[in-house]
């Protein structure tokens, strides 16, 4: 009971901004027009999600039920989640809107984003089951020593967390803002304290469901709206392709590959970021412990491989239906951009990004527009709760219970410290949210891959499968990328230029996305120093490596799913 | 449940046939993955006219199909390993845990 007036109290004053902005917006003051159908669907889907919350608060007492859902989610949900948790605002606005800018462009950045998938089937999903318990350090300090390794996970796990979670707020306010004319630092608010509501009282099973939902609400708007785009063509994309070339002024160049990808080393080293950091996120990896074994978790990687690859295509089909049906709409346009530039794809109300949502009131109009907002926003609701789920077990889990309690924390302190540390999140993410809205935070989430390609995943993978690895050459070569992922990104085009000023040309590193350095530099150093390593601790690390091994291929002793 | 030690299980022939089959066939879908995958970035980077060849008189280019076939193949790749570990690996460790 106790329980259901906090979460009614916190409900009420989350939407308390809201309610404030509608009684602006009569005074007539914000520019945006006040979609009521889209903020009455979004208000039914808090409702509908708190509620899914009160349910899962009833049924969480237990670290286990805190950290992985107790093991219960079957593996077509977990896949619906992963999905989820993937198919981000910024994947479906941001690669919409590429394509709609850029055409066949787009088509390449979602390739590299889904391809991560098959080799974390292959190699790391079913081990991870069968090693870990609550997060992938459980996995790499299985055999090495707890402290140091833990400690590294967390730094890993947290750096990632932190600049995936201030990409999504500042993307969160600023996308709430052009489709609910809210204001900035209400919107980052009203998203990290509904965040704090799902994770604290839910902890991963809300998580979890909050993330199918939306994941299978996103699935049907976008089906709808490639269906509605495709239907106008006869089905036909060639019918599509013909007319949005007449109407791009780009011509047929959108049909081929254009300048975004111009240095062969660039593109390299930003797939190699996709695809090995997709296996080392740690708020991906967790969702593997929330199913009941390695079977299962395999099983949720191929339904969300067959999510996302589907996803994609339908964001590519969506991109092309903007070019067409959007860029030749005055009404979606900005009359003085396009009396400048003649260009309607440049004129686009909002920017690139919004071609997406425009698209869904061109095709399905101001109710379907309602929906997609409403589910843009969730979206990025549901992938904030599953980051700042990922950072509180970090900080509980493998800071608080192993290394400070040494392994020996009561269960009840352990959940405790994890609700404060997601607090401590969500409020963190709500400053920092306020504090870069004005930079640049495109290259956040590539540092956040390449960060978990460089630190995250060449430690987690050395660790299951090579017998040599040292917890010296885990510490330095996972530090050692670390480091040389941070500074690479500082060093880039991206940042060195374009967000912290300097000349055109003058970036040290020529490379957008450090990972195919960072990535050697990081397997190179775990190899030198494990090889090195003569210490005692050395030869407990090696000897500890059977049977590890024998538990990851088999799965005996593996931590099983608690029943309700 | 299983009062064998890692030992023992290390020596179980059922083991050893486990081990050598998952991690060649896991490693060998890794490196198609790998290839296809890269396959691709280099026709971006190095072949991009190549991806703009017409298909026919439309002006649908053999790029779209070749994206495709990547991300489908990502799909298909996924299927076979887990088809596979459902049928053959499952039953090799069930009878493991059995003894």
């Amino acid at each position: 009971m106790k329980k259901l007036s906090y979460l009614l109290a916190t409900a009420l004053f989350a939407s308390l901004p809201m309610l404030a902005f509608a009684a602006g917006t009569i005074d007539g003051g914000t520019k945006q027009a006040v979609n009521w159908v889209a903020i009455g669907m979004f208000v039914a889907f808090v409702a509908f999600t708190l509620g899914i919350t009160y349910w899962a608060a009833k049924q969480t007492a237990s670290a286990a039920d805190f950290y992985s859902a107790g093991g219960g989610i079957t593996g077509f949900q977990n896949g619906l989640a992963i999905a989820g948790d993937y198919m981000s605002a910024a994947s479906f606005l941001g690669i919409s809107g590429l394509v709609y800018t850029s055409g066949y462009d787009g088509l390449i950045y979602s390739v590299g984003w889904l391809v991560g998938w098959p080799i974390v089937t292959f190699l790391i999903a079913e081990q991870l089951r069968n090693l870990g318990k609550f997060t992938f350090a459980d996995v790499t300090s299985f055999r090495l020593g707890q402290t140091e390794i833990r400690i590294l996970a967390a730094c890993g796990s947290l750096v990632t967390v932190a600049f995936y979670l201030i990409a999504q707020m500042v993307g969160a306010g600023k996308l709430i803002q052009l489709l609910f004319g809210l204001e900035y630092w209400m919107a980052v608010v009203l998203v990290g304290g509904l965040m704090m509501i799902y994770v604290t009282f839910g902890g991963m099973k809300a998580t979890t469901w909050v993330q199918i939902i939306k994941a299978a609400l996103l699935l049907m708007g976008a089906t709808f709206m490639a269906g509605a785009v495709l239907y106008k063509f006869g089905f036909s994309p060639e019918a599509l392709f013909a007319r949005a070339t007449e109407v791009h002024p780009k011509k047929t160049a959108i049909m081929e590959p254009g300048g975004l990808i111009s240095n062969p080393l660039s593109a390299i080293s930003l797939g190699l970021a996709l695809m090995f950091g997709t296996a080392g996120l740690p708020h991906i990896l967790m969702r593997f412990f929330t199913v009941k074994d390695a079977q299962a978790a395999r099983k949720s990687v191929l339904y969300a491989t067959g999510f996302i690859g589907y996803f994609y295509i339908l964001t590519f089909i969506i991109g092309f239906g903007a070019i067409v049906l959007v860029s030749t709409d005055a009404g979606f346009l900005d009359g003085g951009i396009l009396e400048k530039t003649k260009s309607g794809i440049a004129a686009i109300k909002g920017g690139s990004n919004m071609a997406a949502i425009h698209l869904a009131n061109a095709v399905g109009g101001n109710i379907f527009l309602g929906f997609i907002s409403a589910v843009a926003f969730a979206t990025i609701l549901a992938v904030v709760s599953g980051l700042a789920l990922a950072g509180a077990s970090s900080i509980s889990h493998d800071i608080y219970a192993m290394v400070i309690k040494d392994g020996k924390a009561n269960e009840k302190d352990e959940i405790r410290v994890s609700k404060i540390a997601t607090l401590f999140l969500g409020v963190l993410a709500i400053i920092l949210g306020i504090i870069f809205e004005n930079q640049n935070v495109a290259f956040m989430v590539g540092l956040a891959f390449a960060i978990a390609a460089s630190c995250n995943f060449p430690v987690l993978v050395m660790s299951i499968f090579w017998k040599g690895l040292t917890t010296r050459g885990a510490m330095i070569g996972g530090f050692l990328g670390l480091i040389s992922a941070v500074v690479g990104v500082i060093l880039s085009p991206a940042v060195w230029e374009a967000t912290l000023g300097n000349p055109k040309g003058s970036a040290p590193v020529p490379l957008d996305n450090p990972a195919l350095f960072s990535i050697t530099i990081a397997f190179a150093g775990i190899w030198l120093f494990s090889v090195l390593d003569r210490s005692a601790r050395a030869k407990v690390d090696r000897g500890g490596f059977d049977a590890q091994y024998v538990r990851c291929q088999t799965g005996i002793g593996a931590a099983g799913a608690t029943t309700h | 449940m299983d009062a064998r030690s890692h030992e023992t299980i290390q020596r179980d022939p059922n083991y050893q046939e486990l081990v050598r089959r998952r991690s060649s066939f896991g490693w060998t879908l890794s490196l198609i993955m790998l290839v296809i995958y890269f396959g691709f970035i280099l026709l971006v980077a190095y072949a991009p006219k190549f991806l703009g060849t017409r298909l026919g008189t439309g002006v649908t280019t053999i790029g779209i199909p070749i994206g495709l076939f990547v991300i489908a193949s990502a799909f298909v790749l996924t299927g076979i390993y887990v088809s596979k570990a459902n049928s053959k690996y499952d039953r090799l460790i069930r009878r493991i845990v059995e003894g």
